[in-house]
């Protein structure tokens, strides 16, 4: 395995960041926001915010799986974590996802006796499913274009091996109509994105290029080392600078402008594009996948008649503001208070890639 | 909604010490308890004695690097190293559930043998349970040992820090955690990870020879950055850590990057840190390189007073952060 760190010169960075410094006074202020979950947690980690020019502010956007997913989702699973006879399977983050009462997460149910796997793919659940014939087992689908191919593929394999005891609960969301929303939303007020580097992997860069030329905001998309995030901000402040805003891609050596037809394909053959209920952000039209009625034997929406609504936020949680970028984790009241990692409130804070976690986690001194 | 324990709850992190001050405290406290060290030490006529106990419930139990029996001695001959002691006898019970297979049974007792003979430990006395099929799995063990008090004695705790100490770290964090969670076979990953499972006497007894040691401390469920807190909460002083200052084992970096997982909060269970005086840190960092398993040892930072109670880590870009306690639970049952 390599080090991820191959990608990282401190020394480069230092000379981008000192670049940024020196273009940033002539800017105002800048609101730039990154999409993904794991970008969050990556500024953060590397203590990049305290780095920047005061007037750079990075703001954290809709792209963590968990933290989107809406309460009254989560109701239903949990209601239905007590059917005997089905295993409920997802990623271990989701198990910490409380829905509209506070303490109430799969987590506390599996405590209680209830059967809750945690998985690391959906083939994992899948597998599950194989080696216990007796038992239905329900895999809980969150996640964007990253996990969307892997759960079609899982699809794709048990329809042709007719594993029946086997069904989705597909919450996958697609992340441009919701970064088209924020784009367009005099609310959020960005001045650009940092474009999620493992999200176009699948969708390719071109996917991006409506931020350029419907909005005339700069964006790049990048990868995940401190190395990469600064090359990008870099070229975001650039961009920025020099008023040509366009679509840049710093992740040239996973990203191609196509895309991964291989995994596109896989999606379009099992998914279809429906109306979607993000959490903070509401129905957005076609930003959510559905499984296509020639898969409804394994579509658990139907198996189990799961219809999410949108649910009841926990009073005082600012989770809805933050996954727009509108508040700031730091801000919110219950913040490190009566919401910390270990007793979560909100979304953000149960998520490894939340924003209230990584901001509480990976704390700045000062 | 009525509270009920959780696999949080044994963590090693902010919920295991909650639970510790709010239930086991208030019910138990005395004086030697009240220090929380991996083992308590006791006054006797004959010599102060350290004593200390562990339970283990890794599954699987065999992971590269070791087994349970193989820990069950080192976890509590580590724990009376780091209260700085001289491991002399150990208790050990197992809790075995039906069916296990006899040779694996056998294979694990002999794993504790070796594992005793080569520390220079002896089994005194023990205890067999065996509960019916579903009420475990496999085999659980619990250890107990007593051993002598090394010089320099009692003066071992967080109340000798000072501002200027250094955190020596004995080699690369978290090789424990991620080797037992690859052994899981959870993960299509390629290449091996060895637990760092090895006993600690000998660096302990190096360390505290070459003196100015403050406080040891092995760093297990909850890892390097949990332990670093408990040395410094309710303290005037921070710890101050260098990110490339910290050994690495690529290995475990690259696992722990793909499942999202932070080396500083894996376990280990065969590496030591310890709080030094400037004065003797070279001295103790010498000493510890010598033995077998401290090859890598690496002064990590320094005790400030700059934000007291706090663990502040410099990252390479120069950012700084705050590293606190481990919550949640990265990874159940690895010990």
């Amino acid at each position: 395995m390599k080090s991820p760190d191959l990608f990282s010169s401190p020394e480069g960075s230092q000379k981008l960041l000192k670049a940024i410094h020196k273009m940033a006074p002539e800017l105002g202020l800048v609101r730039l926001m990154e999409v993904c979950g794991t970008h969050t947690m990556a500024i953060a980690k590397a203590g990049l915010k305290q780095l920047l020019p005061s007037n750079i502010r990075l703001i954290s956007g809709p792209g963590c799986p968990v933290c989107v997913t809406p309460a009254g989702a989560m109701d239903q699973i949990l209601a239905l974590s007590q059917r005997p006879g089905l295993t409920i399977a997802s990623y271990g983050d989701l198990l910490r996802v409380p829905g509209s009462h506070p303490g109430d997460s799969l987590l506390r149910r599996k405590a209680l006796g209830a059967s809750v796997q945690t998985v690391y793919s959906p083939m994992d659940a899948l597998n599950l499913a194989v080696r216990h014939p007796q038992q239905q087992v329900l895999f809980i689908a969150v996640g964007f274009e990253t996990t969307a191919p892997g759960t079609a593929a899982c699809l794709l394999e048990a329809k042709e091996k007719n594993i029946l005891n086997f069904s989705v609960f597909s919450l996958l969301k697609t992340t441009m109509p919701a970064m088209k929303l924020v784009a367009s939303s005099a609310q959020s007020a960005v001045n650009g994105f940092l474009c999620p580097g493992h999200v176009a992997v699948i969708t390719g860069s071109r996917a991006f290029s409506f931020l350029a030329q419907e909005f005339h905001l700069p964006a790049v998309i990048s990868g995940f080392e401190p190395g990469d995030l600064i090359a990008s901000l870099y070229w975001l402040i650039k961009m920025l600078y020099e008023q040509k805003p366009a679509v840049r891609n710093e992740y040239t050596r996973l990203v191609r402008p196509e895309g991964n037809p291989l995994a596109l394909n896989a999606m379009e053959e099992v998914f279809t594009p429906q109306d979607s209920l993000w959490r903070g952000l509401g129905k957005i039209p076609d930003s959510g996948l559905a499984l296509r009625k020639t898969f409804s034997s394994w579509d658990g929406s139907v198996k189990y008649a799961l219809q999410p609504e949108l649910g009841t936020e926990i009073p005082g949680c600012s989770c809805g503001q933050i996954i727009q970028g509108l508040m700031e984790p730091e801000e919110c009241p219950l913040f490190g208070s009566r919401c910390t990692p270990s007793d979560p409130v909100g979304p953000c804070m149960v998520s490894s890639e939340g924003s209230c976690a990584a901001a509480w986690r990976y704390h700045p001194v000062n | 909604m009525e509270e009920i324990i959780t696999l949080d709850y044994g963590s090693g992190g902010l919920k295991t010490s909650q639970l510790i001050e709010s239930v086991l405290l208030p019910a138990f406290s005395n004086e030697a308890l009240n220090q929380l060290g991996d083992g308590a030490v006791l006054e006797n006529p004959g010599g102060p004695l350290v004593f200390s106990t562990d339970s283990f419930v890794v599954s699987p139990w065999r992971f590269p690097g070791g087994d349970i029996g193989k820990l069950a001695v080192c976890g509590t001959v580590n724990d009376l190293s780091m209260a700085g002691g001289r491991p002399w006898s150990l208790s050990l019970s197992f809790i075995l559930e039906e069916g296990l297979p006899m040779k694996d049974f056998q294979e694990i007792a002999a794993s504790i043998a070796k594992t005793a003979r080569e520390t220079g430990v002896s089994i005194v006395t023990g205890d067999t349970k065996v509960v019916e099929k579903g009420k475990g799995d496999g085999i659980y063990i619990n250890t107990s040992g007593i051993g002598f008090l090394l010089p320099p004695g009692k003066t071992l705790g967080k109340s000798a820090i000072r501002p200027g100490d250094r955190v020596i770290l004995s080699g690369p964090p978290g090789c424990h955690g991620t080797a037992v969670m690859m052994a899981r076979g959870e993960f299509p990953c390629e290449g091996q990870i060895i637990s760092d499972c090895r006993p600690l006497n000998q660096l302990s007894a190096a360390a505290l020879e070459a003196g100015g040691v403050k406080i040891m401390r092995d760093p297990t469920r909850g890892g390097v950055a949990t332990t670093l807190n408990e040395f410094t909460e309710n303290t005037p002083y921070s710890i101050r850590l260098e990110e490339t200052a910290i050994p690495r084992n690529p290995s475990v970096e690259a696992a722990c990057s793909l499942l999202g997982l932070d080396p500083l909060y894996c376990a280990c269970e065969g590496r030591m840190l310890a709080i030094v005086s400037p004065e003797k840190a070279e001295d103790v960092l010498k000493a510890i390189r010598r033995q077998e398993g401290g090859e890598e040892a690496a002064i990590i930072g320094e005790v400030t007073s700059q934000y007291p109670g706090k663990v502040i880590l410099t990252t390479p870009l120069g950012g700084s952060r705050i590293l606190g306690k481990l919550t949640g639970n990265q990874l159940p049952r690895i010990c």
